[in-house]
């Protein structure tokens, strides 16, 4: 049975403080859709900055001084060092201070937090990426980790749904990626009022008539609302998914980020540190997970 | 371990040499009940009482825990813990030493919380035994007596007490008094057996934890949980007084002008009602039912799980918190379809 990595050491650059932040410079805002922007950060010590790295599927807590501190997932991938991209939606008290800050601002930064993809148990597999909405956000930094790794996996494929095409998050970057021969990038739309969309214009889980998949050999990393967990596992599993190759990416209030505060707790697992990549088997063990 | 005597006469004498080690502190008796208090002399301390109000969490977890001042153009610069005085804990139950064992494990691990270990480094312990009321059910929780967790434990034995020296510190403390301690006779030992055996059998609640894992899980959906919600304030005072919540809150305060602030944490509580709210409104646990049952599911099974153990002491405190009388005792035995149980 897949065991995901629970008892990771510590980051060698974490300092003895673990609530410690580091600062980090903004050094572009882009904006995606609407109250969606892609903050890319470095740190100001350039040794941090070059030291850095992560696994596809950790998170940080985004600092922003006198606002408070929030869990952020990491929407770049570690095979790109240097800076970290940071997908934030403008929804509470720091990320609406985060984008009231002039460009260039400096914040604070700690982490990586999380277990993150199992990505050496997932290498010699086929990838099956399931995003809907801002699923897509801690799912890029496994997108292009694979594409950065292309010898590590079989087949790749990307899934990704939204309800019009301004709410396609990365929309320039993953049309870019669609007819790329290494990869099966599909995305979809529910409705399309502009009339200019180019794939497809239907449900997410209809994706699945486009592609072939291997459930033995595949590990499917899902992440987007409740409605798409709901129809897109349901899916899985007809398909004969085993729920420990279904990989789920999970949101929870979180206060420290290190298995302190215990608000992310679900069941008896703590979202920060034994999550937030559960396998659906979990989720179905742990109440309150989805 | 070592152990010796000490005659109950000389306790004072004692207690005026420990103050070369830090300052003291013991429960002082507060409007009819208990707290842990700086001494201000001897007399005031109370080695008989039944609980404090607050359990000594208070002292390595504060309620307001600055963590961080902000400046700009320094980033967040860490609150100064070396300034930190020591202090000589006197009086502690073994629940509560047991209690801070538990707190040890989260406050530690692959993230060390410093602000924590500061403190617990700080502050010395020293025990003293004490027999059950009521509300105590330490003995179900395995948690009536300790063998770690303390620097000196004072065992009463009527005249006299039975002290074991738990560190090299409780060492130096006795060291410190000359001949004050005396090496133990058999009769205390025969003494500490047959008081031991008493205290035992003094507890009238009773808490059955063998297999609640299992039944924690078993009965997820009762609809027990649910009259124990439509019952719960929500006030969180169960969380406030038990010795090992540790839920916190972080918020940022900013100085006139915003150019400078500080970082906190205070004691939060699972049955507030925004504690599994994310940023957008989802709350993951909206109804007091399924706070009330994650707050019981996370002493007796989550942390079973996690750490081997509940993280329950059986100190009773909850018990005499509550403002609609919920009772752990009465919960558990509801759940577990024992008669003659009311919630």
């Amino acid at each position: 049975m897949l065991q995901l990595s629970e008892t990771q050491a510590a980051p060698v650059f974490m300092t003895a403080n673990p609530y410690q932040p580091h600062m980090a410079r903004i050094v572009r805002i882009y904006r995606m859709v609407e109250d969606n922007y892609v903050f890319t950060l470095r740190f100001l010590d350039d040794q941090l900055a070059s030291a850095f790295s992560y696994r596809p599927g950790q998170f940080m807590m985004l600092s922003v001084p006198g606002a408070g501190e929030a869990p952020i997932s990491i929407s770049s991938s570690p095979s790109r060092p240097g800076i970290l991209e940071l997908c934030v939606r403008r929804v509470g008290r720091v990320t609406n201070a985060l984008y009231r800050l002039p460009n260039n601002s400096v914040v604070g930064l700690r982490g990586p937090y999380g277990n993150g993809f199992p990505v050496e148990t997932m290498t010699g597999n086929d990838l099956l990426i399931v995003a809907g909405g801002l699923g897509m956000a801690p799912l890029r930094s496994l997108m292009w980790y694979a594409l950065d790794n292309r010898d590590d996996f079989r087949n790749v494929t990307l899934m990704y749904g939204v309800k019009s095409p301004a709410q396609m998050l990365f929309r320039e970057e993953l049309a870019s990626l669609v007819g790329r021969d290494d990869m099966q990038c599909l995305l979809t739309v529910d409705s399309d009022p502009t009339g200019t969309w180019k794939h497809h214009i239907a449900l997410l889980p209809k994706l699945f008539d486009y592609a072939t998949i291997t459930p033995a050999t595949t590990y499917a990393a899902v992440c987007g609302p409740p409605v798409v967990y709901k129809f897109v596992l349901q899916r899985l599993l007809e398909l004969g998914f085993s729920k420990d190759r279904i990989l789920m990416s999970l949101e929870r209030r979180m206060k420290c980020g290190v298995g302190k505060c215990n608000h992310c707790s679900v069941g008896y697992k703590l979202t920060c540190l034994h999550g937030p990549i559960f396998t659906y088997w979990d989720a179905i063990n742990l109440p309150e997970m989805i | 371990m070592k152990v010796l005597r000490l005659p109950k006469e000389r306790l004072d004498l004692f207690a005026s040499v420990l103050q070369q080690f830090g300052e003291v502190h013991a429960p002082v008796e507060q409007n009819g009940k208990y707290a842990f208090r700086a001494l201000s002399r001897w007399s005031d301390a109370r080695l008989d009482y039944p609980r404090t109000i607050l359990p000594p969490k208070k002292y390595f977890v504060p309620p307001k825990d600055t963590l961080f001042q902000y400046k700009e153009g320094l980033g967040y610069v860490p609150a100064d813990l070396a300034a930190d005085r020591r202090i000589i804990l006197f009086g502690l139950h073994s629940c509560d030493i047991y209690g801070l064992n538990i707190l040890d494990q989260v406050f530690s691990g692959k993230y060390d919380d410093p602000y924590y270990q500061a403190r617990r480094k700080n502050v010395a312990i020293i025990g003293v035994d004490c027999i059950p009321d009521e509300h105590c059910f330490c003995h179900s929780m395995r948690a009536d007596f300790v063998d770690k967790g303390f620097d000196l434990f004072f065992q009463d034995l009527g005249d006299r007490y039975l002290v074991m020296v738990g560190t090299a510190l409780g060492d130096d403390m006795v060291l410190a008094t000359g001949s004050l301690f005396e090496p133990v006779t058999p009769e205390d030992l025969a003494e500490y057996k047959q008081r031991s055996s008493a205290k035992r059998k003094a507890f009238k609640l009773h808490v059955e934890i063998r297999d609640l894992p299992e039944i924690f899980e078993l009965e997820y959906d009762s609809s027990l949980w649910k009259q124990v919600g439509d019952r719960c304030l929500s006030c969180g005072a169960c969380s406030m007084v038990c010795p090992t919540c540790y839920c916190f809150d972080v918020a940022d305060d900013v100085d006139l002008g915003a150019r400078s602030g500080s970082r906190s944490r205070t004691w939060d509580s699972c049955l507030f009602s925004t504690h599994a709210m994310v940023a957008g409104g989802e709350n993951f646990r909206e109804g007091r039912a399924s706070r009330v049952k994650f707050r019981y599911y996370h002493k007796q099974r989550g942390f079973v799980a996690e750490y081997g153990r509940p993280s329950c002491v059986g100190c009773g405190r909850c018990i005499s918190a509550c403002p609609v009388n919920i009772d752990i005792s009465q919960v558990i035995s509801q759940l577990r379809g024992i008669e003659n149980a009311t919630a």
